[in-house]
């Protein structure tokens, strides 16, 4: 990425932003986010396909913050969750400038967060096909067995919460489990706080979720976490039409319309 | 062995539902005990997981009720959780949460009769599907898996 | 005790386990879901994984669960009752397949749970548990046991430590315990007399890749160096680490109560938590994720070895593995070792 290594040096040496949050190489075959707040560290930076690691978690992290204005290399999902971030009054213009990577690996400049929002509107939200065939697998369960399903699949999840550190838009300071008064999800991993936490957590990503599958990367047992979230989307699409973030919309759930369409209420 | 009794926890608004049972008991309107009532501001108050902590603390159904659409007391609380319950209610559907265990109705402060007749095919309904076993199941201690290969 | 060394044909880990089984042994192995590897309580041979450099997670659940119910309570009209766990109920457990990174860290987390205070619950769990250890004959760029004192065949926290002899599929058993020796009464004629002497050669290779001493010193002096920032900016403060781990030991004691009942429990915590070390008053002394990770680099490398003797990491790589943003512990101690103060 040989022009975005000379971008990064141009803004660092013009001090036009402090730090460049992009990939380097890491250990293994894998890669990880480096922040560029030297022009020599600069020449680390790369992109591949390996490359999936949403570093929009980053733009709201306090150590990173602090350093000053930040460039971010951004791709289709980062630069998602970045017009849902700044929605959300997370991020602006003042402090965060967006380098952004097309699907195609070109590097696209954005003068500001308006001129990203259009761009990333011209692309859907769309389930990839393998994820995809799992859904229409559950639904096609019955009740019952999605309950299993699901109870044999969070069972094993030791609440490292490293789903929720991985995703941008989790960045709340103090997070509902951290709270014991009242006490949600139980602190101890059990069956049924489990089951809750990842219900709540699907809940609270209702309509900002980009589908970028930050918590199942991150998830150390690869539980299929992401299929809630997955599914809230697809719904979330058939009831209130298409979604995309954006940056004057409010998100859908703090919204709504005096004829939103149900048939389960008496 | 005595006959299964379901235990309802109904999530209600003050200004409607509530003041509608309340209609309910003045009117002489008889009506299934099974259920405990719990009083909210509105039902744009109502967490959704008060729905599932009502299911861990041995709830067999949940009603859920609050005004008539355009007849919140708030304006909005109805509306906002109106897009609340329809996306809750399919995330319940996904991980296999019996959704006929929880009702949702609008009862208005007039509607005494109306909160009996939601109170009693609930009651009715929970009786025929029996006690909610599953759920009571998992919120046990956890017990350990066994691999049977 | 002298350490015995028997063969164990190929076929005979089958019988083993089928034998153990009529002995109503419970049996924890390796079990794999959705591609990651737990102990589990298994009924079947078949279930259990092969051919993994290392479990996902680590055994340390069998004697330190995730969650641990401690006591129950109950409020009546009489006043509170409190029912300690009954540690007659724990069952004998044979424990499968661990390596011996894996196996030596017991030794590390139970100097923990017989520090200061002695841990009845995890002493008596342990004391049920039967290690089968099973050497490492391959490693990836994650392990680094030999840095820390260990090494593909140690025997250290094994009751038998089983070692594959080459591609026939014959193993090697060290009876290394007393516990060991009972499970061979058991089953004596699966374990032949042998004269093999010399595993060396079927082990992995294993480069030493930094002095876990000279990082005991270093640290001594580092607390407050600038690495800790650089190391950690990448850090998103989850507990996967921890909760791999082998020897991190930490936890968190919550009342789960319903009504007028309910359970004190034991559950695992991380230090790299935001909230870990939050006061009642909010003040917290970790504020940062660099003070987080520093405390996790020196609780393993300089508190533990100052205060235990032993030191609180076991080379098994299950930490970088785990660590969805490449925090990679070994990269990291050779660069505290290079840094210069």
């Amino acid at each position: 990425m040989v022009d975005l290594i000379k971008r990064a040096k141009e803004l660092l040496e013009s001090s036009a932003v402090k730090v460049v949050i992009g990939y380097e190489q890491g250990t293994g075959n894998k890669t990880r986010a480096l922040f560029v707040e030297k022009t020599e560290d600069a020449d680390k930076l790369i992109f591949d396909s390996r490359c999936i690691q949403n570093l929009a978690a980053y733009v709201t992290k306090k150590e990173v913050k602090e350093k000053g204005k930040m460039a971010i290399a951004a791709t289709l999902p980062v630069m998602r969750s970045i017009i849902q971030l700044a929605s959300e009054f997370q991020v602006n213009d003042n402090n965060l400038l967006v380098l952004g990577i097309t699907p195609e690996s070109n590097l696209i400049e954005f003068a500001n967060l308006v001129e990203v929002e259009t761009f990333v509107h011209q692309y859907q939200i769309e389930i990839d096909a393998r994820n995809k065939e799992m859904l229409d697998k559950l639904a096609k369960m019955t009740s019952a067995e999605r309950w299993k399903f699901w109870v044999d699949e969070l069972a094993p999840c030791f609440k490292c919460y490293a789903c929720r550190a991985a995703c941008p838009m989790c960045y709340c300071s103090r997070c509902t489990v951290d709270f014991n008064q009242p006490q949600w999800i139980p602190v101890p991993s059990t069956e049924l706080g489990n089951l809750e936490w990842h219900i709540m957590r699907a809940m609270h990503l209702t309509g900002r979720c980009i589908d970028c599958d930050a918590c199942y990367n991150a998830c150390p047992l690869s539980i299929p976490i992401n299929l809630l979230t997955k599914r809230m989307l697809v719904d979330a699409k058939e009831h209130f039409g298409n979604y995309q973030p954006s940056l004057k919309g409010d998100n859908l759930m703090s919204t709504y319309k005096p004829d939103d369409k149900e048939n389960f209420i008496q | 062995m005595a006959e299964f009794e379901p235990k309802i926890v109904a999530f209600v608004c003050n200004w409607c539902t509530y003041a509608g049972a309340d209609l309910t008991g003045t009117s002489r309107i008889k009506y299934a005990s099974n259920v405990r009532i719990i009083r909210f501001p509105c039902t744009g108050r109502i967490d959704y997981m008060l729905l599932l902590k009502a299911f861990d603390e041995g709830a067999d159904g949940i009603i859920v009720s609050g005004c008539h659409p355009n007849d919140c007391h708030y304006t909005s609380g109805n509306f906002h959780a109106r897009r609340r319950w329809i996306m809750f209610r399919s995330l319940c559907d996904f991980t296999g949460i019996d959704t006929e265990r929880i009702k949702f109705s609008w009862v208005s402060a007039a509607e005494g009769a109306k909160w009996a007749e939601i109170v009693n095919t609930t009651v009715a309904s929970i009786r025929e599907l029996g006690p909610y076993t599953d759920y009571k199941k998992v919120a046990k201690y956890p017990e350990k898996e066994v691999i049977h290969g | 005790m002298n350490i015995d060394k028997r063969l164990v044909r190929k076929d005979s880990l089958e019988k083993l386990f089928d034998i153990l089984k009529r002995n109503s042994k419970t049996i924890y192995a390796p079990f794999t879901k959705n591609g990651k590897s737990t102990f589990r309580d298994t009924e079947s041979f078949g279930a259990i994984s092969t051919g993994y450099i290392q479990t996902t997670e680590s055994a340390k659940d069998i004697a330190f669960p995730r969650t641990e119910k401690l006591l129950d309570f109950s409020k009546s009209k009489e006043g509170m009752s409190v029912k300690g766990t009954d540690l007659n109920d724990i069952p004998d457990v044979i424990l499968w397949g661990v390596r011996p990174c894996d196996a030596s860290g017991i030794g590390e987390l139970s100097s923990i749970f017989n520090w200061d205070y002695k841990d009845e619950i995890y002493i008596n769990r342990l004391s049920k548990v039967t290690v089968f250890g099973f050497s490492c004959s391959k490693s990836d760029e994650y392990c680094f046991c030999t840095s820390v004192g260990g090494n593909p065949g140690n025997t250290a926290g094994s009751d038998i430590l089983f070692t594959l002899l080459g591609e026939e599929g014959d193993y090697l058993a060290e009876i290394i315990t007393e516990k060991g020796l009972a499970v061979v009464d058991l089953a004596q004629n699966l374990f032949e007399k042998t004269d093999i002497s010399g595993k060396e050669k079927f082990l992995a290779e294993l480069p030493v890749k930094f002095s876990h001493e000279d990082i005991r010193l270093k640290l001594d002096k580092f607390f407050e160096s600038k690495e800790w920032i650089e190391q950690s900016l990448r850090c998103l403060g989850c507990g996967a680490c921890a909760y791999v781990c082998p020897t991190c030991a930490c936890f968190d004691i919550q009342d789960e109560a319903h009504g007028k009942k309910g359970s004190r429990v034991r559950c695992w915590d991380s230090c790299g938590f935001s909230h870990f070390t939050v006061h009642t008053s909010g003040y917290n002394p970790r504020n940062v994720q660099s003070a987080r990770w520093r405390q996790r680099i020196m609780h393993k490398f300089s508190y533990m070895p100052e205060r235990l003797s032993v030191y609180g990491c076991t080379g098994c790589g299950r930490c970088s593995r785990a660590c969805p943003v490449d925090m990679n512990i070994l990269e990291h101690l050779i660069s505290i070792q290079e840094v210069t103060v």
